[in-house]
């Protein structure tokens, strides 16, 4: 059984701080993981596999050049290959032209069983890649996967989370997951694995090797459009409460009784 | 493509520091240079940009698109109920759709679902569109897709707008696709452009650390997904009269995906991304028991529980109650933070909420700094003490 998994390489939010003065971002030390929600995507591409005693995991991942450190992490893991997708005529592209060149990507691999995703991921937190892939590919998707209960060659059975619980879907395969957190616990790289990911060739695929059109790509192919960038207002200084607790409680329950009573 | 005007760079370096993606460094004649291998046009240093020096062009190709008309608002619904999200689109609908001088619908899919369509009037819809098929009772990513896709194509809409929930997200997102449409996720500010008449979409990003304004000048519908709480509901008025029109399909929907069940886990408790005011816990609590303290706090404000990333990692309570980066993203009215020392990935959940409260032992914690109020002190003391308080003032 094939698996894809697409995987995002982005900023480590944590080192993302705003300078209050000047309101602009200040990012020290820029390091680059794989988005957290891709390393579930990760995980349970190589325990299906494993689950099945067959099967090949495959990671792509679209971005700039340096984002072949995020498929040689994802190889360290026990990924099979990896593909970059990187050309500069990409640069600018929204979900809608970025799941487009994904979905491109996968056709050209082919043979696939599933296609597994993060839900999101933490730059963007858009959520729409995902979806956006399999509505290109016209594969079932089920969203917020948080566990796999069955599958096998043609058919899986898993539950989404919802607002108020879990749904559970059976869907035919091939389909598109995106998953959560929740569907299991990421393995660390093996020392074999970080050998491998040393050595392992992985292919360069651009806007040629894809065959894409170039009016759905990139900038100029992307139906969305940042106008504005800007920091939000930062929140008032808050109050500290001091005092014997029970003066403490009240005095705040005081304040809050507007809020609470409605 | 990205272009410094080198004659209006002064040198001034504030765009290196808005990068994102540290695409931008200082050249020897003391201009700056963009790393195009790196720059991922996103335009922030555009925005910054005090002399105009840096551009980006773009070809523009006008189009016609004069034949769409309407503000759309997505009706989602579960077990026949609609959701309260809705309600919230309805109210900012109307404003948009009366900005521009055109009508509000409401596309509501399901089955036996038309009695609700009144409700949707009675909020401000001129209009709703009902379809109804035993393949809508229950959201299903196929058919769903299927139905609005036509709808979009048939009637076109000039905005879409759908609650950023598990459903909306993972059906707006196909939709788009194939309507060819522009999609931004996650809105919490949209306004008409009053010289362009085009919706302005604005929407946090790197976790609520910067926010964008996203336009579609060249696509319609322009679509966009709304976040929960942050738009006020649309009020109720009884008398108001609209069209329903009901169409149906005769069995010519299909889905691969099956639903086999739907479980309701969060129970009697409120869920929280509709929740008014959530209580949450973390580390601080100790052990999975005394989260019983929270709990009983929450039942008495009507409050969802929710908790930190390490109270879930430790087993304390399930993931669904998460909020942080890794899970869900709140906005309440108010939110209550114990024993939860407020790293930056819980802070990038909970940060917008309009009123946070942190009770905290340790008084450097990080949650003091956007709490608006604090309470450094024992949990376990305050907790209960907090409880018993709003019991009396609210006579349960």
């Amino acid at each position: 059984m094939k698996i894809i998994v697409c995987i995002k390489q982005v900023p480590e939010t944590t080192n993302v701080k705003i300078d209050s003065e000047k309101g602009t971002l200040i990012r020290e030390g820029v390091d680059s993981i794989i988005n957290p929600f891709d390393m579930y995507a990760i995980e349970e591409g190589l325990r299906i596999k494993e689950r099945l005693g067959e099967g090949e995991v495959i990671v792509i991942s679209m971005g700039p050049p340096q984002a072949d450190q995020a498929l040689r992490e994802a190889i360290s893991m026990g990924a099979d290959s990896a593909v970059l997708i990187t050309d500069r005529k990409l640069a600018g592209s929204d979900t809608w032209a970025t799941s487009y060149t994904l979905s491109k990507a996968i056709q050209k691999i082919g043979n696939y069983s599933l296609v597994l995703c993060g839900k999101q991921a933490i730059d963007g937190d858009t959520a729409q890649v995902g979806p956006g892939i399999s509505s290109w590919l016209d594969i079932p998707q089920v969203t917020y996967v948080k566990k796999i209960r069955q599958i096998s060659k043609d058919k899986a059975v898993v539950e989404r989370m919802t607002e108020e619980g879990f749904d559970v879907i059976e869907t035919p395969l091939p389909a598109l997951f995106t998953v959560v957190k929740e569907i299991n616990e990421p393995r660390l790289p093996s020392l074999k694995g970080k050998l491998r990911a040393r050595k392992v060739e992985i292919p360069v695929w651009g806007v040629n090797e894809l065959g894409l059109e170039e009016e759905k790509i990139g900038l100029e192919g992307s139906p969305t459009r940042v106008v504005k960038i800007f920091t939000p207002p930062p929140r008032e200084k808050g109050m500290i409460l001091e005092g014997e607790p029970q003066k403490v409680v009240d005095s705040l329950v005081e304040k809050l009784k507007d809020v609470v009573i409605r | 493509m990205i272009t410094v005007i080198k004659e209006k760079c002064t040198g001034c370096g504030l765009c290196i520091k808005v990068c994102p993606f540290s695409a931008i460094s200082k050249t020897s004649d003391n201009k700056v240079e963009i790393d195009l291998t790196k720059c991922n046009l996103c335009s922030a240093c555009v925005s910054v940009c005090k002399f105009s020096a840096i551009v980006i062009e773009r070809k523009e190709e006008e189009k016609d698109l004069s034949q769409y008309k309407n503000v759309w608002v997505f009706g989602e619904q579960k077990r026949g109920v609609i959701q309260p999200v809705v309600y919230e689109l309805l109210g900012k609908g109307r404003e948009l759709a009366d900005n521009l001088g055109c009508e509000l619908w409401t596309v509501l899919l399901g089955y036996k679902i038309k009695n609700r369509a009144q409700e949707l009037i009675h909020r401000g819809a001129d209009k709703v569109i009902v379809v109804e098929d035993p393949l809508l009772e229950n959201f299903l990513d196929e058919p769903y897709t299927q139905v609005l896709v036509d709808l979009i194509q048939k009637y076109k809409p000039e905005i879409l707008l759908a609650g950023a929930t598990t459903i909306g997200r993972a059906l707006i997102s196909r939709v788009a696709v194939k309507v060819h449409a522009g999609l931004t996720a996650d809105c919490t500010g949209l306004e008409i452009d009053p010289a362009k008449k085009i919706l302005l979409q604005t929407r946090p990003a790197f976790g609520g650390n910067i926010m964008a304004t996203i336009i579609t000048p060249n696509h319609r519908p322009q679509m966009a997904t709304v976040r929960h709480k942050v738009m006020k509901e649309a009020p109720v008025d009884s008398e108001r009269k609209g069209e329903v029109e009901v169409l149906n399909y005769n069995g010519k929907l299909n889905s691969k995906t099956k639903l086999i069940d739907m479980i309701d886990e969060v129970g009697k408790t409120v869920n929280l991304a509709e929740a008014d005011i959530i209580v949450s816990g973390g580390r601080g609590l100790g052990k999975a028991e005394n989260f019983k303290i929270i709990e009983e706090l929450a039942e008495v404000l009507g409050a969802a529980v929710g908790a930190s990333r390490a109270a879930v990692d430790a087993g304390w309570i399930s993931y669904a109650h998460q909020v942080g980066q890794t899970g869900r993203t709140v906005c309440p009215r108010l939110y209550i933070a114990c024993g939860i020392s407020g790293q930056i990935q819980h802070l990038v959940g909970m940060q917008s909420s309009d009123i946070i409260i942190a009770i905290n032992k340790d008084p450097e914690a990080p949650i003091f700094k956007v709490a608006d109020y604090g309470i450094v002190g024992d949990l376990f003391e305050i907790v209960p003490l907090l409880t018993t308080r709003f019991r009396e003032v609210l006579k349960k």
